[in-house]
């Protein structure tokens, strides 16, 4: 019954076809973020204020600086759902408002440092040598320069307004995403497929935006996601010491302006500043999903 | 040297890493790959084998221009390649392409597998748009793949399928030279020949020069028709391949094939084959004389001081050692 | 045979996947007696190294867990133990090497202490001893200079040197049992062979009987005594391996031994394409009823389809399990 090795089955005979289903990298890693409990939570969460912020003003129609009812109401009195403040302006309205501009700021400013730590990041990254020397030593010059006391200079030069607020928060932040941006591409332009595209003739700029960035994305989508958080942040602390425009009303305005009165009202410190709380877990939770979701190793099984 | 009919043609090839002087530091120059010179005819595969370290892989990417050539000329037909400018040598690539060794890395995670395919063509505009994707439907079917998985993702491959893709990538500009570093070596065992198979057919076809690096000896013996076995940056014999397998003449190809284990034949008598003690020198801190001496066992006092010259031993047979 | 110093009896490991139950270890029997090399050969998935974990007690649990079957060391069941008592026998009395010696060495501690801390973790010695005993193992590894090279780093050592040092790790409490997983896979040829003449002078001089994982048929042929096939978690051709080179039964393995281009003395002037396995093997999950190689086998009949065929013997004590080979 044997029969000689020649017997094995001739190449033709190939069997076990693999499905033509192309799932997409993002489509997997999307499938990845729902099934992480705490992301999908964070992400409804953010949804909650994101409609509580940009809809909400729709139906609960009241200017957030007219003053409507008496100073000090408390929450739920007289048909006030977080009462009045110090001035007896709505605080409910000045939320909402208030929400549009942290969040505002704090996308803003997010994608100002990720525009600056990507393109710092990745010719650093890309070419090495002396390029990465001085745009290393850049950045580190912007690292170590404490980061509150920088952007309150140039809030102090340029004047309070939203616009050197955003700038401010975007030119002391952006230092994380080079670093990033930098030991990813270093990582990856080692690899074969980029010598692979080298060797089909492909440019730099081809090989540093179309080849290495996308793969570099992941932990820089983290980093800007956790980046909006910590902006709002920012924004918060800037306002807190009356430095941000004090004629928009944003949560960090808020909290700053009663800050005085904090004995009498605390109430007006601590819903903004429980609403920054909230919005920054939610951005959290949504950033850790997404650092799972994006990382191929847990993606395994 | 003779240049007639030959597709490559390497001329003392040097590549040196290093040596520059970084801010801070300076950094040791390391001789990778030391006056290299040889010449594949078109149609025919050239090997080159030798251990970590022997600088085979990185004479491989000086050939194809991806690491700085230090001296030395690499002449592709009448094109010199070692000599093209930047722009040039993106429009000459067409001409030279590469196979990588790590089916894994060497595919973009991101990209589809008809993309990936595509490349090139799509970099060097070779071709309308609808005859590069006409094109890339038939590399498909000419390295063993449906065109319908052109959609696919490269992590929806096996290892084999992988390597597949990357033939088709590096097939796509019609190349007369493919280098081919280690094709195999990352692949299973039952896989290995589906690929070997496969080159041969494609080399038949479509009359491809290949230069072929690994450092398995037994698929070097099966593909190439000349082989040069590289020590230390240098090549130390090179002979065709009986020639080289039944006559042998430099000590370390001597060591080198009696460490490959055979299947077939006694172990028994594997004991009094030459075995090498230690670990080659760094490229760093050359040896004087012969490269090779210092684990070599037959080495005489002379060896330590005089440097070998690659010369012909025989018939198309070179060795660079003092005692043949 | 003398009675074996260690039997893996019918053992069964399944792990638990998204796509489905896996069948990593599929009945599963092999013995190897004292003063044995036994080869174990497949391709990567076939349950070769997941066979050296189950021996070890580290199958990753979850997802992954021993079903069923037995694990026998001098008589001692293995399977079910405690995590302390499998840690005194991972060591003690079984020794294990891996493929990649750099990730298996602590790169901030000296090669010389850790073959001590192996030494103290297992047997009640003194630093000074320990060390002594680490000394002594590395001279016994064939390492020049032992005494200066104990107090490198790992880093500081070529990847030879680095597999000695593992070598000495495993043996340094004179296991009964040693475990190589590919051991010389990420090696030069010309230090695999060192390599291979080391395990061997040592097996001959203390009597460990040795358990080879590899892929690499040459190795088998170079090294091992015996011989197991493995194809998807199931052993598929087992016997001496002069018997199994010389007179392979199962389909598999004259594929293994004959796709791959083996090194000819006298390599033949014409070459003729390679015989190939077409295919690639099947996920574990997707598994059917019948013989998990009959998809890409060129012998196979109706039968293959329906049945797992069983181990048997075949060609004197040499089993093999396939429908189609046999007498």
């Amino acid at each position: 019954m044997t029969k000689p090795t020649e017997m094995i089955a001739p190449p033709e005979a190939i069997l076990a076809e693999p499905p033509i289903k192309a799932t997409h990298p993002l489509r997997e890693m999307a499938v990845m973020f729902f099934r992480n409990y705490t992301a999908v939570f964070g992400l409804v969460l953010l949804i909650a204020i994101l409609l509580f912020t940009f809809v909400g003003p729709l139906v609960y129609q009241t200017d957030p600086f007219e003053m409507v009812w008496a100073p000090f109401t408390r929450p739920g009195q007289d048909g006030y759902l977080f009462g009045t403040d110090y001035l007896g302006r709505d605080i409910l309205s000045a939320m909402m408002a208030g929400g549009q501009v942290s969040m505002a700021i704090g996308l803003a400013a997010a994608v100002i440092s990720i525009v600056i730590g990507v393109t710092v990041g990745a010719f650093a990254g890309y070419y090495g040598g002396w390029v990465e020397e001085v745009l290393m030593r850049f950045t580190e010059f912007f690292q170590v320069l404490p980061t509150l006391l920088f952007s309150m200079v140039i809030v102090a030069l340029f004047g309070a307004s939203l616009l050197t607020v955003t700038f401010a928060i975007g030119v002391v932040s952006w230092t994380a995403v080079a670093r990033v941006t930098r030991s990813e591409f270093l990582r990856i332009r080692e690899l074969e497929y980029v010598t692979a595209a080298r060797s089909g003739s492909a440019k730099d700029a081809y090989l540093i935006f179309r080849v290495i960035l996308p793969n570099a994305l992941p932990p820089i989508i983290v980093q800007a996601n956790l980046m909006v958080g910590s902006a709002i942040l920012f924004e918060a602390a800037l306002s807190f010491l009356g430095l941000s425009d004090p004629n928009v009303m944003s949560w960090g305005q808020v909290i700053g302006s009663n800050r005085p009165y904090i004995l009498d009202s605390g109430f007006a410190v601590a819903i903004p500043g429980f609403a920054i709380f909230l919005t920054v877990l939610a951005i959290s939770l949504i950033g850790d999903g997404l650092n799972d979701a994006l990382n191929p190793k847990l993606r395994q099984r | 040297m003779n240049t007639r009919n030959s597709a490559l043609v390497v001329e003392d090839l040097k590549v040196h890493f290093g040596g520059g002087r970084g801010l801070f530091t300076t950094k040791p120059t390391v001789h990778a790959v030391d006056g290299v010179s040889f010449s594949v005819p078109a149609g025919a595969t050239f090997g080159i084998v030798g251990e970590s370290g022997s600088g085979k892989t990185t004479t491989a990417l000086a050939i194809m221009r991806l690491v700085p050539v230090t001296a030395g000329r690499v002449t592709l037909g009448n094109t010199v390649i070692s000599e093209l400018d930047k722009e040039d040598l993106r429009a000459a690539r067409r001409q030279f392409q590469i196979v990588f060794q790590d089916p894994y890395s060497s595919l973009d995670p991101r990209k589809r597998a008809g993309e990936i395919v595509r490349e090139p063509l799509d970099l060097m505009q070779i071709g309308t748009r609808a005859e590069r994707d006409a094109k890339v439907a038939d590399l498909f079917e000419q390295v063993g793949l449906r065109p319908e998985q052109r959609a696919l993702f490269p992590h929806q491959f096996s290892g084999g399928q992988r390597q597949r893709l990357g033939l088709a990538r590096a097939l796509s500009t019609e190349p007369d030279l493919i280098v081919c570093d280690e094709p195999v070596s990352a692949l299973d065992v039952a896989i290995q020949a589906q690929i070997l198979n496969l080159m041969a057919r494609l080399q038949r076809d479509l009359g491809l020069t290949y230069l072929f690096i690994s450092h398995d000896l037994g698929v070097v013996q099966h593909i190439c028709d000349e082989i040069a076995v590289m020590y230390l940056g240098q090549i130390v014999e090179q002979a065709d391949r009986v020639t080289l397998f039944t006559n042998p003449q430099h000590p370390y190809t001597k060591a080198l094939l009696a460490a490959v284990p055979m299947v077939h034949g006694n172990k028994r008598d594997r004991r009094n084959r030459i075995r090498l003690k230690g670990d080659p020198p760094s490229p760093v801190n050359l040896p004087k004389g012969c490269r090779f001496a210092s684990r070599c066992p037959m080495a005489e006092p002379r060896c330590h001081q005089e440097v070998p010259e690659l010369r012909e031993i025989g018939a198309g047979h070179k060795g660079a050692c003092l005692l043949i | 045979m003398s009675a074996p110093l260690l039997s893996v009896d019918d053992v069964v490991v399944d792990f638990k996947t998204r796509a489905g139950n896996a069948r990593v270890l599929d009945h599963v029997s092999l013995e190897v007696a004292s003063g044995e090399i036994l080869g174990i050969v497949g391709e990567s998935g076939c349950g070769k190294s997941m066979t050296a974990l189950s021996i070890m007690g580290l199958v990753p649990s979850p997802p992954g867990k021993v079903t069923s079957g037995s694990i026998r060391l001098e008589g001692r069941e293995l399977v079910g133990l405690s995590e302390a008592e499998l840690c005194e026998v991972r060591g003690r009395d079984i020794g294990m090497i891996f493929q990649e010696p750099m990730s298996s060495l602590n790169p901030v501690f000296t090669v010389g202490e850790q073959i001590a801390e192996s030494v103290r973790l297992h047997e009640n010695a003194s630093p000074k001893a320990a060390m002594a005993r680490a000394v002594e193992m590395l001279r016994a590894v064939e390492i020049p200079e032992a005494d200066l090279r104990a107090k490198a780093y790992p880093h500081q050592l070529s990847g030879g040197m680095r597999q000695r040092v593992m070598i000495a790790i495993a043996l340094a409490c004179r296991p009964r049992v040693l475990i190589a997983d590919e051991p010389t896979t990420a090696l030069d040829a010309t230090v695999q062979a060192q390599i291979f003449d080391l395990l061997q002078d040592l097996q001959s001089e203390t009597g460990t009987a040795i358990i080879l994982i590899t892929h690499d048929m040459g190795a088998i042929a170079e090294l091992a005594d015996r011989v197991a096939v493995m194809y998807a978690g199931r052993v598929v051709e087992k016997g001496t391996v002069d018997t199994v080179l010389s007179d392979p039964q199962h389909p598999y393995t004259k594929g293994l031994i004959t796709c791959v281009p083996h090194l000819e003395p006298e390599p033949p002037l014409v070459r003729a394409p390679l015989p190939e396995i077409p295919g690639v093997v099947p996920a574990l999950t997707e598994l059917g009823m019948g013989c998990a190689f009959a998809p890409r086998c060129g012998n196979r009949i109706a039968q293959c389809g329906e049945a797992k065929p069983p181990l048997e013997a075949t060609v004197g004590p040499h089993l093999t399990a396939c429908w189609v080979a046999g007498p």
